[in-house]
């Protein structure tokens, strides 16, 4: 285990990714958790965090000051991502027993893309991480049948990460009439 | 005897057919009408809904979401405006949680409707498709007298809706829960015991409470089955703790208890409206002591003017909710009192300067919310299941990272197993109850 914290009552574990199937594992069969739900699957790309902030945009050379975000004075912030690793693959997890809910992260380096597969453990995880694979280029070891899902095989690149451009176009592969 | 040789048939169902809800693509290996295999492919409809989400303000993300589910746009708005407001901190006024149950309610029913219907339809049942429209219309006008628009209505905002209810909604409503409530009885005496459907719909597309729970399905395809979960009971949010209603359950799961739940479902919405009717707090409205009638906002400036504060003063004037959006007096029953977040009405907009300057500071480039760092999740019950939104901000007036968690993926990743061995005539009534909506699955 890397990092917990509950901010705004999300209860969040980080662990490293080779605990992530024993965490897994644990989370579901532990008569203290009983995860039998895995809610979501889904990932997230550390690498432009905070540094859209400010100096972008229109308003950078107006003299405009920019507000503060609102704090709420009682809450402690938010610690943020446990490492310096590019992504992290976000794991939303629901215990229909104990209708309790954890969040569990896994953070994944750029030079080498891959964590475990759920398949085994969820049958939800399979189509989750077909579309985490599509979207991140994150690789899931043993996973049965691990090729895009919303996007068309013959696309390049993988458009949710921060460097694909928002207005880049891809010619539309498909059947010539 | 010398056997045939027989051989397996691939047939390609969609992407686009008559019998699919959406564009979405089935290729079933067929051993004579038996579905040995199937094969589901999607992302027809994929827009880079959340990739565009990451280019605009937290506001802007608002329209985006209408399209998710085009069926049921209100509990979308409402499910991203909640996670927002979590991530800020920030709890809406009573009576916009009230509004928001009511209209979160009433497009849960027009789901319901549009789903039920189209799928008897595509069992030969067309008058219970039309019927189940009409109904839908009743409803969607209802929609229509609140939001301005029936299906890109962009309702809620952060913080609030845009809009309080227009004068004589409870009455409308009544009215139209009336007619929604003959129509489910006609289409009950219709559907219910009659044999066609009921031999289409019974033992097909069958699954099990552990496999359901497996593949991550929620919502009436879970119920069907006899799970009992539901979002608004297991973890409540706005003021469902405060309702009564009950959460029906199938018993074997398959396409004919999804059916019964899903009817149950809608006269469960219509309690629920009824109480909200009957609960919401209003604001206090100034009546004129001669004739009872209230006093719009335009005389409680009149009478601002010349001085007599003391008949005016904390009491809420009756506004115009039209388009127009909500006088100023009533915003705070609507909407949060925070205006770094919530935007102001439009006749401030219009009429004054600190309007004009609260507007824009909100909706220029690099001057919308600017939630703090931090990361949420917040699970709505959409029409077809768990709605979640998971929202990562980084600080600036975008949002870093929004995910839908949309319901009806996870039950379409379930639909090769619902569909290997049945008959391929079954696969109808089946992907009819899945409820497939092409905007939220495909983003």
């Amino acid at each position: 285990m890397l990092a917990a914290h509950a901010w705004r009552g999300d209860e969040t574990v980080t662990v490293r990714p080779e605990s992530l199937l024993e965490a897994a594992r644990l989370l579901k069969e532990d008569p203290e958790f009983q995860m039998n739900f895995l809610m979501d699957l889904s990932a997230v790309d550390y690498q432009a965090f905070g540094k859209t902030l400010q100096g972008q945009g229109a308003h950078a050379n107006t003299g405009i000051a920019i507000r503060q975000p609102m704090n709420v004075p009682t809450d402690e912030p938010w610690p943020g991502p446990a490492t310096t690793a590019r992504f992290e693959v976000v794991y939303h997890f629901f215990s229909l027993p104990l209708k309790r809910r954890i969040r569990l992260k896994v953070p994944v380096e750029e030079s080498k893309p891959e964590v475990d597969s759920l398949v085994p453990l969820w049958a939800a995880a399979n189509w989750f991480e077909r579309e985490v694979w599509d979207m991140y280029g994150i690789r899931f070891r043993g996973h049965p049948d691990l090729k895009r899902i919303l996007m068309y095989p013959e696309f390049e690149g993988h458009p949710l990460r921060k460097d694909y451009p928002v207005n880049k176009r891809q010619p539309l592969i498909g059947p010539v009439n | 005897m010398e056997s045939l040789e027989t051989r397996d048939m691939l047939l390609n169902i969609g992407p686009s057919h008559p019998a699919m809800h959406g564009i979405v693509r089935i290729i079933a290996k067929l051993d004579g009408e038996v579905i040995r295999d199937a094969q589901v492919e999607i992302g027809y409809l994929h827009r880079g809904f959340e990739k565009m989400s990451e280019t605009v303000s937290y506001n802007g993300v608002i329209p985006y979401t209408d399209r998710l589910n085009y069926v049921s746009p209100l509990i979308n708005n409402m499910g991203y405006c909640m996670a927002v407001e979590k991530l800020l901190g920030l709890t809406a006024p009573e009576r916009c949680q009230y509004i928001r149950v009511i209209m979160s309610e009433i497009s849960r029913i027009t789901d319901h409707l549009t789903c039920v219907g189209a799928s008897a339809m595509e069992l030969g049942a067309f008058t219970v498709f039309l019927y189940m429209i009409k109904a839908r219309e009743y409803l969607w006008e209802l929609v229509e007298a609140a939001t301005g628009a029936r299906l890109t209505i962009s309702y809620c905002r952060v913080g609030g809706v845009k809009a309080d209810l227009p004068p004589g909604f409870a009455e409308k409503t009544h009215k139209a829960l009336a007619e929604t409530r003959n129509v489910l009885k006609e289409v009950d005496k219709l559907l219910t015991r009659n044999r066609i459907f009921v031999d289409r719909m019974k033992g097909t597309g069958k699954i099990s409470q552990e496999d359901a729970i497996s593949y991550g399905i929620t919502g009436p395809f879970l119920r069907g089955s006899g799970v009992n979960y539901d979002v608004r009971k297991a973890s409540p949010y706005a003021v469902y703790d405060r309702l009564q209603f009950e959460v029906p359950l199938g018993t074997v799961g398959d396409n004919l208890d999804r059916y019964y739940v899903r009817m149950e479902e809608m006269e469960q919405s219509m309690r629920i409206i009824e109480q909200c009717l009957r609960e919401i707090p209003g604001g206090p409205v100034l009546v004129d002591p001669e004739s009872g009638r209230p006093i719009s906002a335009a005389e409680m400036v009149d009478k601002g003017k010349m001085g007599r504060i003391n008949e005016i003063a904390g009491k809420t004037a009756v506004t115009d909710p039209t388009l127009q959006g909500t006088g100023e007096t009533a915003r705070d029953t609507i909407g949060v009192a925070e205006k770094r977040v919530f935007l102001p009405p439009k006749e401030d907009t219009y009429g004054n300067i600190e309007g004009l300057m609260n507007h824009f500071k909100l909706v220029m480039f690099g001057h919308g919310i600017r939630p703090p760092k931090g990361e949420v999740y917040f699970p709505v019950e959409g029409a077809n299941g768990e709605l979640g939104f998971y929202v990562v901000s980084d600080g600036s007036d975008r949002a870093y990272r929004v995910r839908v968690r949309p319901p009806c993926f996870t039950i379409m990743g379930a639909l090769p197993k619902l569909l290997v061995g049945e008959m391929i005539a079954d696969m109808v009534p089946t992907f009819g109850s899945v409820n497939m909506i092409g905007g939220e699955m495909d983003r």
